[in-house]
């Protein structure tokens, strides 16, 4: 793909034939002028970002493609079905020239990518999605005759399983390596012998995502390599300031670095734990001082979004040690857990400024036996949640809003209604940070507190 | 003592002599580094440790990767708790003068890198990111202290023959899982020496798993997802069970629940222990209807606790039962209180990520002087963990004329010695059968790597 500045040319006419939806396999032959570079791939990520917003919502596929599909026409969508199609290519390779560029960016890409090409995939019609998976070659034969009839009670049972009242089966499986199609593995949704998953018919599309997904993964990792090893520097009047612009103008601060609101220092921790953490970190926090313990997932989440609040390297390591050393004693301490924590600002390992968990990928997660991270709206029981909320303060109407969300499976919107609740004051933007809620609290906070008299 | 001199005492020293028998050692001790220094000196069995790792790779075929096992990381664990990661071998024998030198108390396995994990830097310096893991058995942790809410003998690190079956019970479940569903053979399970067990999966296609296949079978495996804020810790949906969940619960889960749990840990017979039971029912009015009857039978009865235990599960069912058609969250709630109590928990994360490390088999652990042996899965029932031989035993058995462990010189010697039994079944059981595969299959590549270089000159 060659960049120019001004001078248009027609895109040729054969991409008029190409499917619906690229695969991405090569760069395009074709020029792009330096405005629709940038241009392009900011309407793109307004619809990656809609769809990140949308999963963090909990919505399910059927919603999902529905935003999808929204998304795409409204930032996509050219009457002129060539221009479109090469708007969509340009875009993609555009950001993945500004995703490829660490692993964090890599992995939001990909999975926004991934999530986007789904749905498009699942929008399409049934003659569409063959040409697709006949495009990527993928060698797959139906499961006919006797072994068809031989799994037919088991796979009737994988259908109950899933919420179908009869056993009825679909007509056409296909006999895959397992690894082929993890996300269906992962969330018991095929039948598994010997090896291989029984993938029906309508699941086609996990059998292309992965396929999808295997090769932006290995794409990303070359235009990586050419980017720190030649792009970068050959642009650098030119192109790499755009590239380095886009990453963080459209997606919010990542909150790697405490800012002015934010600096706490320990004497006053549990006061500001108190008036300014979001429930997650409250419970968290409580929680460390109650039991002097967490384990890993807990210590993890709370421990960068205290960094990211702008407790220092020492005070952390402090504050940590205070509570743990009254349970598994300070030698422990300074062998199992300090390094973890100077790994995490940075000091030890790898050396990573790791950076605090934004709502999605604590949403995401999935605590297990003695946790206590994960987020609330979604990880508590309905009575615990209740409790806690009534800890924070919240009036019984506020709660049935808060309750209301969650049912809904919109935890974010649940806790920006509670924020709402608590500081009183509306929250437009919505939470979908930890340490945003915390800078928003501080900054109601400090506007309704008159300074200290000198 | 810096990892440079640990790492240059290794590689230089030759050969230890043969080490000091200390003739009196307290017997209140199970393990220091004295009776370390004799385990690793006569019973450690590095050949076969060396052989598992090189997968056939042993430089005799021409079709073989000779660097293979040097690209393997282990980790040592020395006595002050100096950690030693990414170190590397290139033959068995540099590995047993390393571990003769330094007698870790502990030695842990990584992946396969791209490169010698010993010289990462070296290639780091390249700029081209390519010390990378390319290959990992799939392993699997499960330990006990994760069942603390369901076992009411012991909690913590200990473990005894009332808790141990429930791990009888996960290496069943996960073993006729990997074998019947995800096709593997190739499957070692090991104690882990004190709470827990370990399993490694070692077939080709496994070892090659990326990191989201990795997390695919490992979420396949969960159904455990309680954490300390919602009591009702497996969630059941549909109307029916998926054929591996359905599996585990008729042939294993079911059984052990009705039977030996009840007989070991009485689940029901008092009011803290049915109450967790209790809410796991998401109905109030069954709830308290149950609640009312255990009440009221609590003072008057004469049986046991394993009777009453078990007339208050059948009262249980026989309740969900007549009221099944509720609500949908009651369809599968008996369902979800025997998989709540029996259901393997496995610490997922260990098995996610390849880059991972996992305690080596045959290394002793350092609070209870045990040794990490191989457990049967087709006889685990039959696997005491408090019967595994200990530092103290095996030295004992030493200094008592019991010889080496070499089982090829002295087969009938081997099988009466406390170690022989468990390293005659490494091999005959484990290591053989895999060696003949990755033979075969090097074998295969190779002849298809000829025929394709001739291919390209034939036309």
């Amino acid at each position: 793909m060659e960049v120019i500045r001004s001078q248009k040319r027609t895109p040729s006419n054969d991409t008029v034939s190409n499917p619906k939806i690229p695969l991405y396999l090569t760069t395009p032959p074709m020029e792009v002028r330096l405005e629709e570079f940038e241009r392009f791939a900011i309407d793109r990520l307004r619809v990656l970002k809609g769809i990140s917003d949308g999963l963090a919502r909990g919505r399910n596929p059927k919603e999902m493609d529905d935003l999808v599909d929204t998304l795409w026409k409204e930032h996509m969508r050219d009457p002129d079905g060539s221009v479109m199609l090469n708007k969509d290519i340009i875009s993609h390779f555009v950001l993945r020239l500004v995703y490829c560029r660490s692993d964090e960016l890599k992995k939001w890409f990909l999975s926004m990518e991934t999530a986007l090409f789904r749905h498009r995939f699942r929008l399409q019609n049934f003659e569409a999605q063959r040409a697709i998976v006949g495009e990527f070659g993928l060698p797959y034969k139906a499961v006919t005759g006797a072994e068809l009839e031989g799994l037919k009670e088991r796979l009737g049972q994988v259908v109950r399983s899933l919420g179908q009242i009869s056993p009825t089966v679909e007509a056409v499986y296909y006999k895959v390596p397992f690894e082929e199609v993890p996300d269906l593995v992962a969330s018991r949704r095929v039948l598994i012998q010997k090896g291989y998953a029984f993938v029906a018919g309508s699941q086609l599309v996990s059998l292309v995502v992965t396929q999808f997904r295997s090769h932006i993964s290995k794409a990303l990792i070359l235009t990586n390599r050419k980017w720190t090893t030649t792009i970068r520097e050959r642009e650098k009047d030119r192109l790499t300031p755009v590239v380095e612009a886009l990453s963080t103008s459209y997606l919010g601060p990542d909150y790697s670095q405490s800012t002015e609101y934010a600096e706490i220092s320990l004497k006053d921790i549990d006061q500001v734990a108190k008036s300014c953490f979001p429930l997650c970190m409250r419970h968290l926090f409580e929680k460390v001082r109650e039991d002097h313990h967490l384990k890993h997932g807990g210590r993890m989440q709370l421990g960068l979004f205290l960094k990211g609040v702008g407790l220092k390297l020492d005070d952390a390591l402090a504050f940590w040690r205070a509570e743990f050393t009254k349970k598994v004693g300070s030698e422990r301490f300074d062998k199992e857990y300090a390094y973890a924590i100077r790994h995490n600002y940075g000091k030890e390992g790898k050396r990573t400024d790791y950076t605090p968990y934004a709502c999605q990928k604590i949403i995401s997660s999935a605590p297990g036996a003695g946790d206590h991270h994960g987020c609330p709206y979604r990880h508590f029981s309905e009575d615990n949640l209740r409790a806690a909320l009534g800890r924070m303060g919240l009036s019984s109407r506020a709660m049935e809003d808060v309750m209301d969300k969650v049912r809904n499976k919109h935890y974010q919107l649940a806790c920006t209604f509670t924020f709402e609740a608590v500081y009183g004051t509306s929250c437009d933007a919505g939470i979908n940070h930890p340490n945003q809620y915390f800078e928003e609290s501080q900054k109601i906070l400090k506007s309704k507190t008159p300074p200290a008299p000198v | 003592m810096t990892r440079e001199e640990i790492k240059s005492r290794g590689e230089d020293e030759k050969m230890m002599d043969a080490p000091q028998i200390n003739n009196n050692p307290k017997p209140e001790e199970s393990f220091n580094v004295n009776y370390l220094r004799i385990y690793y000196g006569n019973l450690f069995p590095y050949t076969d440790l060396h052989k598992w790792l090189s997968y056939g790779h042993d430089g005799k075929h021409p079709g073989c990767d000779e660097y293979y096992f040097g690209r393997r990381e282990f980790s040592f664990t020395l006595e002050n708790d100096v950690y030693l990661r990414y170190k590397s071998f290139k033959t068995a024998s540099s590995m047993e003068d390393a571990i003769k030198s330094s007698f870790p108390y502990k030695i842990d396995i990584g992946a396969v890198y791209s490169v010698d994990p010993d010289k990462r830097h070296a290639y780091s310096q390249t700029g081209t990111n390519v010390f990378t893991p390319v290959e990992r058995e799939l392993v699997f942790d499960i330990d006990i202290t994760d069942y603390d809410d369901v076992r009411y003998c012991c909690s913590g690190a200990d473990v005894c023959s009332k808790c141990w079956p429930l791990m009888t019970v996960a290496i069943k479940v996960i073993h006729t899982s990997l074998t019947e569903d995800f096709g593997f053979k190739h499957i070692l399970w090991v104690f882990s020496g004190r709470r827990g067990v370990h399993c490694w999966v070692c077939d080709p296609k496994a070892r090659r798993m990326t990191n989201e296949q990795r997390s695919a079978v490992a979420e396949y495996f969960r159904v455990y997802k309680g954490n300390e804020n919602n009591a009702r810790k497996v969630v059941l949906m549909g109307y029916s069970l998926h054929p591996f969940l359905a599996r585990s619960y008729v042939d294993y889960l079911k059984g052990f629940f009705e039977g030996e749990l009840q007989a070991t840990q009485s689940i029901f017979s008092s009011k803290d222990k049915y109450e967790k039971i209790l809410e796991m029912i998401s109905d109030e009015d069954i709830q308290s209807e149950l609640r009312e009857k255990w009440e009221n039978s609590a003072a008057r009865s004469s049986l046991s606790e394993e009777a009453i235990s078990l007339v208050r599960w059948e009262q249980l069912k026989n309740t969900l039962q007549s009221k099944k058609h509720k609500a949908p969250t009651l369809r599968m709630c008996v369902e979800e209180i025997v998989f709540t109590f029996t259901y393997p928990r496995i610490d997922l994360e260990v098995s996610k990520q390849m880059n991972h490390l996992l305690k080596a088999p045959f290394c002793v652990h350092p609070k209870t002087g045990r040794v990490c042996v191989p457990i049967d899965p087709n006889n685990c029932d039959e696997f005491d963990p408090l019967a595994v031989p200990t530092l103290p035993q095996l030295i004992e058995e030493i200094n008592s004329g019991g010889s080496r462990m070499d089982v090829d010189d002295d087969e009938e010697d081997s099988d009466r010695s406390l170690l022989g039994k468990s390293i005659k079944f490494f091999r005959s059981s484990f290591l053989e059968p895999l060696l003949k595969s990755c033979k075969e299959e090097i074998e295969t590549s190779y002849k298809t790597k000829i025929g394709k270089s001739k291919d390209s000159f034939s036309w």
